[in-house]
């Protein structure tokens, strides 16, 4: 079993594990592909999938325009949306699950979703005092920007003010406790705001916080797969600091990691893919906490390694079939997101729990 | 104290540890101290609860500064190592509560290759030779694929004292590694690092509250006392010299030189002659320590002769030139000997 024996300078891979989580990760790929393309085939106006597969192709025959300028304008974006969500909201909360060891940890547990809520309402809400009520798909390329700076800035401002308590407190359920009081009191200040906002501007802020992957469109969805984009990057350099963090942050600075450093690439990672995608498609929900559970008793690891890239195939996956089954109904409107998350993610959760039994001592 | 032998991996020299308060109003935990380790050298830290054990090893260790002094690993300042190079250095174990539930033996042992890989932290075939005498050198290659949350206490500190090898190091400091470990696991842990030490040529420290285990184990033995005053120096030497005796007499603890053990009773009843050797002749001692007699080798009234050799165990009892008592066990000696004309049981003065 051991590689001591190969010649030295070859890269071996993990013996036992080396060819497993490899075909786990190629068949998450291929469900992830599965799950996209029935994304765009599902919706209000039936496309056979044969036609759907050709489109997304590049072939579109002549009796195709139709549905062409539905899969291309509607489809394609809300599903490449879903997928980049899927898979920057899973890896940030991986990453914070690992950072706090908590296995309760996640973007919207820990008050990060309502941070960036805050910042969105900020723009939305005061920036729209002076232009009008706007909303995100009414925004100009440097509006999306603000947008995103003011969701990640938010998000990151609330992951320091955790950082700094989690440090005091070990306590999980403290920190779960501490992360719903700065999510109720982001929520007063937004509430506050809203009493002094007119009614249509309030609307479209109500709109975002149901969550939507539909909204996001052309420029917009470049922003928002560029920010994910410098997300993933930055949390899979940090592959190596987050296995390290695994037995806690002394043995990871006695194992020559430079801690301080590391913490501020994965909060910068965490806030910028938390902030991102809660601006464009407000605050989704269970995803961030869910996927990584899912992904290490899928992989049977706690390499990151492994799990980025696990959490990134299982997390597209998920919101994709989420958003599928958010339009199964087949009527004309499509259920909002946050609620197919919920209600698919809070039983994930409600398993962890139990499944751990003392949540203050397992977190991967 | 000590000329520093130049070949020490660790020098300490007017070392002072301690915690920072708030800004520059630090609390001195011990010190000045004077230390040095030596390759292939098993060290225990001793010393009572609050002494400052924890705060010098991770002083040591890098995990936080210390207030005063000079501290060099391998004849460089510590201060001035990366973080990385004093990895290649200094390995620990702590006592840390470990979460990581899912992580495999394997998996965590590898990790303490950390400082030797590229920043994708890949194993090479050298990496993982090194992981797997690691695992070999602990005993622990039998359950490398299993769970870390799956391990017993015994076998998860030789899961961490694993790493720590894996980590390559001169130097490893271990915090209370015997804690919590039933005795077995407790002797065996200490047996496997004396000879990890002998054979490797790794300067050991570890503290620990196992004295008698220390006593036995170790090559040289700091005694941190709550006064903060360090002492080093042999086990034995500092048995003989009367050191080690001093450090626990703040404790109210009798520390018995000529058998190296901390006195539990302290009998100050009616002298008993024991006559005879050997395990019968100890443990009879001790059965009569226990109720309150003060066993002597030289002549007194009352007299006890010990079974010697292979004949049936037979106790037999004098008072004086009465005729003898012969009892089969010690426990109907000790049942026996309270009922002698003359005697009341002793009262029985146990220390607290």
């Amino acid at each position: 079993m051991m590689t001591a024996q190969r010649p030295a300078g070859t890269e071996v891979q993990a013996p036992q594990t080396a060819g497993r989580p490899v075909g786990w990760l190629l068949s998450l790929a291929g469900l992830v592909l599965v799950a996209f393309v029935l994304d765009v085939a599902l919706g209000p106006v039936r496309i056979p999938l044969p036609t759907v597969v050709r489109l997304l192709l590049g072939h579109a025959g002549p009796d195709d325009t139709a549905a062409a300028f539905i899969v291309n304008q509607i489809r394609l974006p809300k599903a490449l949306t879903a997928l980049v969500v899927g898979m920057g909201l899973a890896v940030s909360g991986l990453q914070m699950q690992t950072l706090f060891r908590n296995p309760l940890a996640g973007p919207s547990v820990l008050g990060l979703t309502a941070g960036a809520g805050l910042g969105v309402a900020l723009v939305m809400l005061a920036g729209g005092s002076a232009a009008g009520g706007f909303a995100v798909r009414q925004l100009g390329l440097s509006g999306s920007w603000a947008l995103v700076l003011a969701a990640t800035t938010g998000a990151g401002l609330v992951m320091l003010v955790v950082l700094v308590l989690s440090a005091r407190v070990r306590d999980n359920v403290v920190m779960l406790i501490v992360g719903m009081m700065i999510a109720s009191v982001t929520g007063a200040v937004v509430s506050l705001w809203q009493y002094f906002s007119a009614p249509e501007q309030i609307q479209e802020y109500l709109l975002w916080t149901f969550g939507a992957l539909g909204g996001v469109t052309g420029p917009h969805l470049a922003v928002l797969g560029a920010v994910v984009l410098a997300g993933l990057g930055l949390a899979f350099a940090s592959a190596k600091p987050l296995n390290a963090l695994l037995l806690g942050e002394n043995y990871a600075r006695s194992m020559g990691l430079n801690v301080r450093a590391s913490r501020t690439l994965i909060i910068a990672s965490t806030s910028l893919l938390a902030g991102g995608i809660t601006a464009f498609c407000g605050p989704i929900g269970f995803v961030g906490i869910a996927v990584p559970h899912l992904t290490r008793a899928l992989l049977r690891t706690a390499d990151h390694r492994v799990l980025l890239p696990g959490a990134c195939l299982v997390g597209a996956a998920l919101v994709l079939a989420c958003d599928c089954l958010a339009q199964l109904p087949g009527s004309q409107t499509a259920l909002p997101i946050n609620v197919v998350t919920s209600l698919l993610g809070a039983p994930v959760v409600l398993w962890v729990v139990l499944r751990g039994r003392n949540i203050r001592s397992s977190y991967a | 104290m000590m000329a520093p032998a130049p070949t020490s991996l660790l020098l300490a020299e007017d070392l002072a540890v301690g915690y920072f308060l708030r800004r520059k109003n630090a609390r001195v935990v011990a010190g000045p101290l004077h230390l040095a380790l030596h390759p292939g050298e098993l060290v225990c830290l001793l010393g009572p609860n609050g002494a400052g054990k924890s705060t010098l090893l991770r002083t040591l260790a890098g995990l936080q500064p210390p207030l005063a002094g000079r501290l060099e690993v391998g004849g460089v300042p510590l201060a001035a190592l990366s973080a990385a190079e004093r990895a290649r250095q200094l390995s620990v174990v702590l006592t840390d509560r470990l979460d990581a539930a899912t992580l495999t033996v394997q998996e965590l042992v590898r990790l303490g290759r950390h400082p030797h890989t590229g920043w994708l932290g890949s194993l090479t075939a050298y990496d993982h030779a090194q992981v797997a005498a690691a695992l070999a050198a602990t005993g622990t290659t039998a359950f490398a694929a299993r769970l870390v949350g799956e391990l017993s206490d015994g076998e998860r500190q030789k899961v961490m004292l694993a790493r720590a090898l894996a980590q390559d190091t001169p130097v490893v400091l271990l915090d209370e590694p015997t804690a919590h470990l039933d005795l077995p696991n407790r002797v065996a842990l200490m047996r496997l690092l004396h000879r990890l030490a002998r054979t490797t040529g790794k300067a050991i420290l570890l503290s620990t509250h196992e004295l008698d285990l220390a006593l036995q184990a170790a090559d040289r033995v700091w005694l941190l006392p709550a006064t903060g005053a360090l002492r080093t120096g042999t086990p034995e030497d500092l048995v003989l010299s009367g050191t080690f005796a001093a450090a626990f007499e703040r404790e109210g603890l009798a520390f018995d030189s000529a058998s190296g053990t901390f006195a539990l009773h302290t009998p100050s009843g009616p002298a008993v002659q024991v006559v005879g050797e050997g395990a019968a002749a100890f443990w009879t001692r001790r059965a009569l320590e226990r109720e309150g007699f003060v066993p002597i080798a030289h002549p007194a009234p009352l007299r006890v002769t010990v079974p010697a050799g292979a004949q049936a165990p037979r106790w037999l009892v004098q008072l004086g030139d009465r005729p003898a008592q012969s009892h089969e066990t010690i426990e109907a000696l000790l049942r026996a000997l309270p009922q002698l004309p003359k005697f009341e049981k002793p009262s029985v003065n146990a220390t607290a």
